[in-house]
């Protein structure tokens, strides 16, 4: 048995879960989701809490609900759920596209959005979109339900706004303007492993000058990054190589101290950020209409 | 110790009561309790995929997931494929094609493809390659691999071959 010593507790309702953590100490409480990240650090006694408390039998925050301009998701939907979802895919092909680069069919069958969004790693997909997006995070607690502003909500590494004892319960999705033009791009080591680095844009065309323009990168700092002054760089601009070349190397500038690990140094991930912006601002204005 | 749990799984269409420490593993549940030693572990974190089983249907990491959460659950494990002696459409697909070498990684292979083949019967190769990059061979090399899934998926009836 790899992991240290802990209690179980599977409540089958939100009421019942915050009412096991009300009874602990919520430094103390670990919650699992889809374990796909946690129970490693569980196995190599990275986290080692004294109550563990699965999500996994709460079926009130498993689903996929229509809204009148987006969509809520309940935090336990797994990814696989989601892949699958005609409504992800046909309203929400930004969402769709970056759930599928998301590790194996394996890891999405257990892994739910309300985890990743959790966990908040460097190199995961889901802050990305949820900056490019303006996703909003709904949390509950023995104090209340709040909504945070994904803007708000990623704090560092594997350091999100939630308080200890406070379960992510929905993730809300506004849906794209008609029109707007998007595009995820990512570079890994092999299909299904984390990304080295990855960026996303949004952008709309007004008589062939890009507006709105939105371009999100991550993998390259703590967390996933909004890039105002090369999304200035494009706004109002005309829809051409010149303009996003510009832009790219903007968002190559303004990156301070880059991640650097084996699997790439801090100058590569800057210059695949660049790359792949470009790539991106180029994928969504051929999509803009 | 966490108090003991008591739980109720069907394995290969057998139920089994257990009492378990709550931080056993599936994977070590199966193995252990079970004698099931077909699901193999290897990284224990999620990377490799030879402990992939199907718990309802699904392909999921057996080391990722604790004995606990399969209480109520139907999980298959690559013991469960054949039907006494006679092998499965996928086993007898891995051995015509030479799918295996050292088999270490064949059982998460099969439940896999498993899966892939229950839910969709004529899969593309690159629908085939996304569920076999889900696991790691470090013998065969993917392309008699991905031979021995197109030959199950014909010999279940799916199938283009
Ligand atoms: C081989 C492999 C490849 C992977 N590749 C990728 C990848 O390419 N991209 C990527 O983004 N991820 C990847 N992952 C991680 C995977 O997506 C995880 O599923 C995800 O990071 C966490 O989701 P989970 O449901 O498994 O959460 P868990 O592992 O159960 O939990 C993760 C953390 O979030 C907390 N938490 C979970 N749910 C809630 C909640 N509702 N409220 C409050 N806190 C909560 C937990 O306490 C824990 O700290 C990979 C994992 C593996 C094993
Ligand atoms: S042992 Fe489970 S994925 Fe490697
Ligand atoms: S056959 Fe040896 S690891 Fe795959």
């Amino acid at each position: 048995m790899k992991p240290a010593p802990f209690e179980y507790a599977a409540p089958d309702t939100i009421d019942e879960a915050i009412h096991v953590i009300s009874q602990n100490d919520p430094d103390e409480v670990k919650i699992l989701a889809g374990g796909q990240s946690l129970m490693p650090l569980l196995n190599m006694r990275l986290a080692r809490p004294q109550l563990l408390l699965d999500l996994s039998r709460v079926r009130e925050l498993a689903y996929i609900r229509e809204l009148d301009a987006g969509v809520a998701i309940g935090a336990m939907t797994t990814k696989r759920d989601l892949e699958e979802s005609p409504l992800i895919r046909e309203r929400h092909p930004l969402f769709h596209a970056a759930t599928r680069l998301i590790g194996h069919p394996q890891i999405r069958n257990r892994g739910t959005v309300g985890g990743s969004f959790a966990q908040a790693d460097p190199a995961a997909e889901y802050p990305a979109v949820a900056l490019a997006l303006d996703i909003e995070i709904v949390a509950q607690g023995a104090g209340g339900t709040r909504r945070i502003a994904a803007d708000d909500f990623f704090i560092t590494y594997l350091t999100t706004a939630l308080e200890p004892g406070e379960i992510l319960t929905e993730i809300r999705v506004p849906e794209l303007p008609a029109g707007t033009g998007w595009s995820f791009q990512e570079l890994a080591r092999r299909h299904g492993d984390f990304a080295l680095v990855g960026a996303t844009v949004t952008l709309r065309l007004e008589a062939g000058r890009c507006s709105d323009p939105r371009i999100v990168v991550f993998g390259v700092v703590d967390r996933a990054t909004r890039f105002a002054e090369a999304e200035a760089l494009v706004a109002g601009q005309p829809a051409e190589p010149a303009t996003f070349e510009r832009a790219a190397a903007q968002v190559a500038e303004s990156i301070e101290d880059p991640l650097s690990d084996v699997h790439g140094s801090g100058e590569y991930r800057r210059d695949l950020a660049r790359v792949l912006t470009q790539r991106a601002l180029v994928e969504a204005a051929g999509r803009a209409n | 110790m966490g108090a003991a749990k008591q739980i109720r799984v069907k394995v290969n269409d057998v139920d089994h009561d257990a009492v378990i420490d709550p931080r056993t593993s599936l994977a070590d549940f199966l193995r252990g309790e079970l004698g099931l030693t077909g699901t193999h572990v290897g990284c224990e974190h999620g990377v490799c995929g030879v402990c992939n089983v199907l718990v309802d249907g699904r392909s999921v990491r057996s080391c990722l997931m604790l004995a606990v959460q399969a209480d109520g659950r139907d999980v298959r494990t690559v013991e469960g494929l054949a039907d006494g002696e006679k092998l499965h459409p996928i086993q007898e697909a891995f051995m015509e094609e030479y799918g295996l070498q050292c088999g270490f990684c064949t059982p998460g292979f099969m439940m896999s493809i498993c899966e892939l083949l229950e839910r969709n019967p004529d899969p593309s190769d690159e629908e085939i390659m996304e569920v076999i990059g889900g696991s790691i061979c470090r013998c065969t090399g993917y392309d008699s691999i991905l031979r021995s899934v197109r030959t199950a998926a014909a010999k279940l009836g799916g199938a283009r071959a």
